[in-house]
């Protein structure tokens, strides 16, 4: 790989439901400024490994760093020290676990979208991504109720208008959020991500239902943020014109274990993806 | 950004249509203190409005957890008990504590708040600036309580919620009924002759009926402040969509705890107003019951609107303690009518209450809030069409 910093790194790590291993001993890095793929065939625990890194689960052993800074580190305890079945159970086992919140993660810098999306459906286009900058204001529940943080209250305005501007958004400030076509309600919840800051973005499925020509879109709309917002893009995806053309490195994982990881090109030819992909022949 | 934040008229003539009404409801309620004279009407309207106006703020506060932020909690006849209980221990004249805790060789606290001031400003003074000392007291009482048990309560969802601080109003009503604490809280006897809404006035002029009102205003108007601000805006993104506030920064924990105590400490203003309302208070009577009728008022006025909370509370009470009252009475314009006997009342209102949930299912007012300029707007919009109109058929 490049020599470039590694945003985001994740080590050996294993989400162990009950009995069933999601995501088994996955690692990967993601380096700054990069446009890095995680695909892999339905139920191949995609998603899971999201929401390891983003804190929604405690992975069951494994370590994540972000900006070279451990930001997620659990060993097999309580139950799972006997049902651990996946590898490198002893590996972390010398330094304490750190299991923070989504919220805690979301404000190091790292902001996501979701597979089915999320927006807050009472709210406008405009306070949608307004309350996503709720994080970084410098107030107190004292100051914003009684209108002290007014400066503070002005600038989260003129942001946020800005930043709907720069997404094409701005026309439906007033709008309900859900009211929105579905392809706008996905590009307002990139815009509400990139709302709070972040360093890394991880986009689930960013393209899910959307049709070909909207699809070339998104993909010169990720590529341009990640330039205007000096980003590195961490993304689910299914459709594979999208990840060929946008990625610069790839990972593929099946049954929650890494087959392959390339340049698309690599990918594209490797035997052991094409099998996951299309399966193989009996014979 | 200039465009947005310049007034359009319709705000403008809308909040001066508000502040006229409201300082035209203030000097009606002047005058019902002073110069109107007792009759009838007046004595049956004058408990209205100091219920409503105190069930009103109680109803917000409910709202603000249970409307704005989504947790479901039932423990608001506790935070009022605790609220009440503050007011009323700390407002008892020191000469009345033999009287109130006679069973309690006069109680463990030997003064009262209005009567320690009231020997440094005078009587009436103290008892004004003492009475709401109290009051403030009384609501970071009942906050200090929501701190606790919110700690493990509000890990709990939905339901479950609604379960632990059911449990927990129902605790305190046990504790505070507890003999050992009686030299504080008088055990199961009631507490009694602390200052109440008659004894504030200024020289000769009451105040009685202005008091409950201003306070509950001043309280309504903070936490109207409160859901319009950027803490607002986030808790309503955690009842809207839990997950995506998380993953947006907006820490569930310490929200769901900023709105819990926010709303106690105000159940707690409004318990202590009550207190002063009826003169005297028992924890039996903050039954569970209690928080029904209050989720009940909140439910008619709209889930997640405090107008609609402000105007099912006035109207709810105004049912309730006056215009319903005639069913129970045994005579109809007096024609005796054998239906009408005790508790028919309550009969004809739940039908009232049914009729309204069946076909205002959100509510009087949805979520949507009763504004000025919102009528004002309208009523441009019908009165330009009207001349459109009249101007066609020249």
């Amino acid at each position: 790989m490049s020599d470039k910093n590694i945003v985001l790194h994740v080590e050996n790590v294993t989400m162990q439901f009950g009995g069933v291993i999601a995501v088994n001993n996955l690692s990967l890095d993601v380096p700054e400024g990069q446009i890095v793929a995680l695909i892999g065939p339905n139920g191949a625990g995609k998603t899971t490994a999201f929401n390891c890194i983003t804190g929604v689960y405690e992975p069951t052993n494994g370590l994540v760093e972000f900006c070279g800074l451990p930001m997620v580190r659990n060993f097999p305890r309580g139950k799972m020290k006997k049902q651990y079945q996946g590898e490198n159970a002893d590996k972390y086992i010398h330094d304490p676990a750190i299991a923070p919140s989504p919220d805690k993660i979301t404000e190091l810098g790292i902001a996501r979208t979701f597979q089915n999306i999320r927006l807050w459906k009472s709210m406008t286009v405009f306070d949608n991504v307004l309350t996503a900058k709720h994080m970084r204001a410098k107030q107190n529940v004292f100051s914003a109720t009684f209108r002290t943080n007014a400066k503070e209250e002005r600038r989260m305005r003129e942001e946020t208008e800005a930043l709907l501007a720069e997404q094409d958004l701005l026309q439906y400030k007033d709008e309900l959020a859900t009211s929105l076509p579905y392809g706008l309600q996905r590009r307002l919840e990139i815009a509400r991500a990139l709302a709070t800051e972040p360093k890394l973005l991880l986009l689930d499925e960013p393209a899910a239902g959307m049709n070909p020509q909207e699809t070339q879109e998104l993909g010169a709309f990720i590529q341009q943020i990640r330039d205007e917002y000096n980003l590195t893009v961490f993304l689910i995806e299914h459709h594979m014109d999208l990840v060929m053309k946008i990625s610069d490195y790839i990972y593929v994982i099946d049954f929650g274990s890494e087959i392959a990881q390339g340049v698309p090109a690599e990918v594209q030819n490797n035997q052991r993806v094409i099998d996951a992909y299309l399966g193989v022949s009996e014979e | 950004m200039e465009k947005t934040l310049r007034k359009d008229p319709a705000k403008k003539i809308g909040s001066a249509i508000a502040v006229c009404l409201i300082a035209a409801l203030y000097i009606f309620l002047f005058l019902l203190d002073n110069v109107l004279p007792a009759n009838s009407f007046t004595l049956m309207l004058i408990p209205v409005l100091k219920k409503g106006a105190i069930y009103s703020l109680i109803c917000v506060s409910m709202n603000l957890l249970n409307g704005f932020t989504g947790l479901f909690s039932l423990g608001q006849a506790g935070f009022m008990l605790l609220g009440a209980y503050a007011y009323a221990v700390f407002a008892i004249p020191a000469e009345q504590h033999p009287a109130v805790y006679q069973y309690f060789d006069g109680g463990a606290i030997g003064f009262s708040i209005p009567e320690a001031l009231g020997k440094l400003l005078g009587e009436n003074a103290g008892a004004f600036v003492g009475s709401i000392l109290c009051i403030i007291i009384a609501g970071i009482v009942a906050a200090a309580f929501a701190a606790l048990i919110g700690i493990p309560v509000l890990r709990l969802k939905s339901d479950y919620l609604a379960i632990a601080t059911l449990g927990f109003a129902e605790i305190i009503r046990a504790v505070f009924q507890w003999n050992s604490l009686g030299p504080v809280t008088n055990g199961s006897n009631m507490l009694r002759k602390y200052t109440s809404f008659s004894a504030i006035k200024i020289g000769s002029v009451k105040l009685a009926t202005v008091f409950p009102f201003l306070i509950a205003m001043i309280c309504i108007g903070i936490i109207v402040l409160l859901i319009n601000s950027s803490y607002g805006r986030a808790f309503k993104a955690v009842r809207d969509d839990e997950v995506a506030a998380e993953a947006m920064g907006i820490s569930l924990f310490k929200h769901k705890m900023l709105s819990f105590v926010i709303s106690s400490f105000f159940a707690g203003v409004g318990g202590a107003l009550l207190a002063m309302y009826q003169t005297t208070i028992q924890a039996s009577a903050f039954k569970s019951a209690m928080t029904y009728e209050i989720l009940l008022i909140v439910v008619i006025g709209g889930i997640g609107s405090i107008s609609g909370s402000c105007i099912a509370s006035f109207l709810y009470i105004a049912c309730n303690e006056w215009w319903l009252r005639f069913l129970d009475s045994g005579s109809f314009f007096g024609i005796s009518v054998p239906f009408f006997r005790d508790g028919f009342r309550k009969v004809v209102f739940s039908v009232i209450i049914m009729v309204i949930v069946l076909f205002f299912s959100r509510g009087i007012m949805g979520d949507k809030e009763l504004s000025f300029a919102g009528l004002v707007r309208k009523f441009q919009k019908k009165s330009a069409a009207g001349t459109a109109k009249g101007g066609a058929q020249k």
